[in-house]
């Protein structure tokens, strides 16, 4: 079975700074992968690259089997790859349901699927639902605290219906149980189908969730593989305790 | 179209000369656009401002203009420095700047400028002073003294300008503020208040080219409208805050507008600079993410 | 509301508006009826690519005159009936428009304002010196004084104008509420989100910069039958650009309503001034209410309205209402 992601040495400089070097990377459908990292090591470059948001000079990302070489961001969107950004970037004009109506009235109905707008308001009001945001369906983002953004920011990325999730440290400033809340709901979406990518600082949560692991320093790839391998593995040791 | 050897060295040295003036023109927006990220559209009003500045002074007192406008620019510095606190109470802070930002500036543009017009009428005016009218003869060469002057005097002051920027304290703060401004906190300096004297230089430039400009060509408030297209074409194609590259692009464009004006005649002279400007856009690659 | 009735509704104002115009008595109210006109499909067509996606163009001038430049052009062949030529008008500035945008809207935000400027110079400069047109010594057109059954010609063209605005303010309402108003919201908002959500940008800017080129050169079409002598100085002239930035943003620059207010007031305002005070005074006040009130109620009179009746602040593209308890400054 082909991979649904697979990233061919991918290489991104900044003038003279390399951000990204070497980077090869399979995930088959259906994974939980996680990818950890000191910060600055790239892994939010590495997002911005597959996603189309940042050209990368060298290496391709191939998607669900096609190059993905010159696509523009909103293409690979419909084709199935979602993210969510690290620093939400809601609309802020914008209401919640807006907010998540854009990928389902864009990404989603590019596909054929074209449902009324009954039909998309409800499916909106469900996964504001699924977050926890549906009390502030009708308000703005400027009326909701960081958490609150964060899990809207998730929400946006989840109503693109993605095949790929890409989910950028979704759960910075959660409490325990929001943390197993969110982890839920990507456990629910990976049941369904949808292949999530993890990337987090909250140990914790990466190891329960992830069923392979890749850590990212100074970009590159310095391990991939089982999480309680790829822990054991000295040079990973070396990155994070220094 | 009558060629000769002599018009085209003549076109071309002019065509520099007049670049270095159209550098100190650009400084203060290489500096405010280029390196601060504020799009001053208005910055020729206030060139114009300081050639009518100049002009006062020099036809009521009869001093020199460019000596006038270096009295001038702290008053211009602070006029500079009173925009920027409007402008970012405003705009910046609220995150407002790409849509009503610009239109500010914009209104400020048409404010000076018809505040001028309101005031002095839409007579060509100028200055008198002792270098203009003779010019230094060099073999072939035909160099007009009131460019010649203000050339010389433009490049000192870009020097002055990126000696301030790379070897000073609060140069290197101003050029570091756009990138980045936390850790700009972390070493307790005000990014805001760096910005405010940035802008602040930014605008006492003005004073100064709005002298040379007068040396140069008789005034009249709608002519800084040339200069919109001519100011950013060298900010882009310089590079964007590059005081060197300023310097380059502007001498540049000089010569490209003294050859179109020997050769083709005057009237499409606008569509040069402003022409270049579109060709730099459209062959750059700005795009969303990057400068 | 459907949009059909609204736009049965605003039909029936401008058919009262008319015979108010004509039973006045004094042809003087269409002359200067004209210019409002014009500058409510001006403003509202400013206001598709500013307001709504956050482009600002500061080259309106040059559509309004490829408008009226095309007019010309073809009278020096045949004089078409003036409803040809605005859609003719429409037409050359709809698709300068889109050329425009694809040159230039890949850039951010500042630089693509600053390329319309230089493009609106650059179109200038070309039409200056192009002999067909009339170059810098001008154009002239005969108007004809009468046509029936409307009776004098300057009647004929403020129906036109009138009729114009509406479709304008519909065609605005009709983006706000359908898909293409979601997405232009998004891309004033934040374009790269936008994309990653899968709304193809710069289809829609092309989209949005094409509607409102071809609006602001049908507004072009009629005017060299208006004035009789078109030059190239005043018709690419600056006030243009100024005055439809300013009315979308004094005006309020979420809705069709606010370049509608902002042209009506503005509009009328300096048609009084130019004649009781000078033109440049008139200019002048612009400018400093343009800067006024982009500092001080950024959200224009639409936004004042809705704070001083203290309703929740409608202060998005169309939606249904929001509930917000939020302080009143803009994120």
């Amino acid at each position: 079975m082909t991979d649904l992601l697979r990233i061919d040495n991918l290489g991104k400089r900044f003038g003279g700074f390399i951000a990204l070097e070497n980077i090869s990377l399979a995930v088959p459908a259906g994974e939980r992968l996680g990818l950890i990292g000191p910060n600055g090591s790239g892994k939010s470059t590495l997002v911005n690259c597959i996603c189309g948001t940042l050209h990368n000079e060298q290496g391709t990302v191939y998607f669900d089997g096609r190059s993905v070489d010159g696509l523009a961001a909103h293409q690979r969107t419909r084709m199935g790859l979602s993210r969510s950004f690290q620093l939400p970037r809601p609309f802020v004009s914008l209401s919640l349901l807006d907010n998540i109506r854009i990928p389902l009235l864009y990404a989603v109905a590019a596909r054929g699927a074209h449902g009324s707008t009954a039909d998309i308001e409800a499916r909106c009001i469900d996964l504001l639902c699924e977050v926890g945001l549906d009390a502030k369906a009708r308000r703005l983002p400027r009326d909701l605290t960081q958490v609150e953004m964060r899990k809207l920011e998730l929400a946006r990325a989840m109503a693109a219906e993605p095949k790929l999730l890409i989910a950028d440290e979704a759960m910075a400033g959660l409490t325990h149980s929001e943390i197993e809340d969110i982890l839920a709901l990507l456990v629910r979406l990976n049941e369904r189908g949808v292949t999530i990518v993890l990337i987090e600082h909250i140990m914790r949560a990466v190891m329960s969730f992830s069923r392979r692991l890749v850590v990212l320093v100074s970009g590159k790839k310095i391990a991939d593989g089982r999480p309680d391998e790829v822990m054991r593995n000295p040079e990973v040791e070396r990155a994070y305790l220094g | 179209m009558i060629f000769s050897f002599d018009l085209l060295i003549n076109a071309v040295v002019s065509g520099i000369l007049i670049g270095g003036f159209y550098a100190a023109v650009t400084c203060g927006v290489s500096l405010s656009f280029g390196i601060l990220d504020i799009v001053n559209i208005a910055h020729p009003a206030f060139v114009i401002l300081g050639s009518y500045a100049a002009y006062i002074v020099n036809v009521s007192l009869g001093f020199d203009p460019i000596l006038t406008a270096i009295v001038m620019t702290p008053l211009f510095y602070l006029l500079g420095a009173v925009i920027y606190q409007v402008y970012y109470v405003s705009f910046e802070k609220r995150g407002q700047e790409s849509l009503r930002g610009l239109a500010f500036f914009f209104g400020l543009l048409f404010i000076t400028e018809v505040s001028l017009v309101l005031y002095f009428g839409v007579d060509y005016r100028y200055v008198d002073a002792a270098y203009i009218g003779p010019s230094l003869h060099v073999g072939e060469l035909d160099l007009p003294l009131r460019i010649l002057v203000p050339c010389l005097v433009s490049l000192l002051l870009i020097a002055v300008l990126q000696l301030i920027l790379k070897r000073t304290f609060l140069g290197r703060a101003i050029m570091a503020v756009a990138q980045d401004h936390f850790a700009l906190r972390l070493m307790a300096v005000n990014p805001v208040r760096i910005k405010r004297i940035a802008f602040g230089i930014s605008i006492a430039t003005a004073a100064l080219a709005g002298a040379f400009l007068i040396i140069i060509q008789p005034v009249e408030p709608s002519v800084g409208r040339e200069y919109i297209g001519r100011i950013f074409a060298i900010c882009v194609l310089g590079g964007m805050g590059s005081l060197p590259g300023t310097v380059i692009a502007a001498m540049l464009l000089g010569i490209v507008e003294s050859l179109t004006a020997t050769f083709y005649g005057p009237s499409w002279a606008p569509a040069v600079s402003f022409g270049l400007l579109l060709l730099t856009l459209a062959v750059r690659p700005a795009g969303l993410m990057g400068r | 509301m459907r949009t059909p009735i609204f736009l049965i509704i605003w039909l029936v104002i401008a058919a009262a508006v008319f015979a108010g115009a004509v039973a006045f008595g004094n042809d003087y109210v269409f002359f200067a009826g004209y210019v409002v006109l014009q500058y409510v499909v001006l403003s509202t067509a400013w206001n598709i690519l500013g307001g709504y996606c956050g482009y600002v163009n500061f080259g309106s001038a040059a559509f309004f005159a490829l408008g009226a430049y095309s007019t010309v052009a073809i009278y020096k062949f045949y004089p078409l009936p003036i409803v040809l030529l605005l859609f003719i008008g429409g037409a050359v500035s709809g698709v300068v428009g889109l050329g425009m945008g694809y040159l230039t809207l890949r850039l951010r935000g500042a630089f693509f304002a600053i390329a319309t400027l230089a493009l609106a110079v650059v179109m200038e400069t070309l039409v200056v010196n192009w002999d067909y047109v009339g170059g810098s010594r001008g154009a002239y057109i005969i108007r004809p004084e009468e046509i029936e059954p409307i009776g004098n010609y300057i009647r004929y063209l403020f129906l036109i104008m009138i009729l114009l605005a509406v479709a304008a303010i519909t065609i605005a309402r009709l983006i706000e509420h359908s898909r293409l108003g979601y997405g232009f919201a998004t891309i004033r908002d934040d374009e790269l989100a936008a994309e990653a959500s899968g709304v193809p940008t710069l289809r829609l800017k092309l989209i949005a910069t094409t509607i409102s080129g071809a609006l602001m050169g049908m507004a072009g079409a009629p005017f060299p039958y208006y004035i009789g002598y078109l030059q190239p100085s005043s018709t690419f002239g600056l006030d243009y650009a100024v005055n439809s930035i300013a009315m979308p943003l004094i005006g309020g620059t979420t809705s069709w309503v606010g370049p509608l207010i902002g042209a009506l007031l503005l509009g009328s305002l300096q048609q009084i001034a130019t004649v009781t005070i000078s033109s440049a005074v008139n200019l002048l006040i612009v400018g400093c209410l343009l800067v006024g009130f982009v500092i001080v109620a950024p959200n224009g009179i639409v936004g004042l309205v809705h704070k001083y009746l203290q309703r929740k602040p409608d202060d998005f593209v169309g939606r249904r209402k929001v509930e917000t308890d939020a302080p009143g400054i803009v994120p």
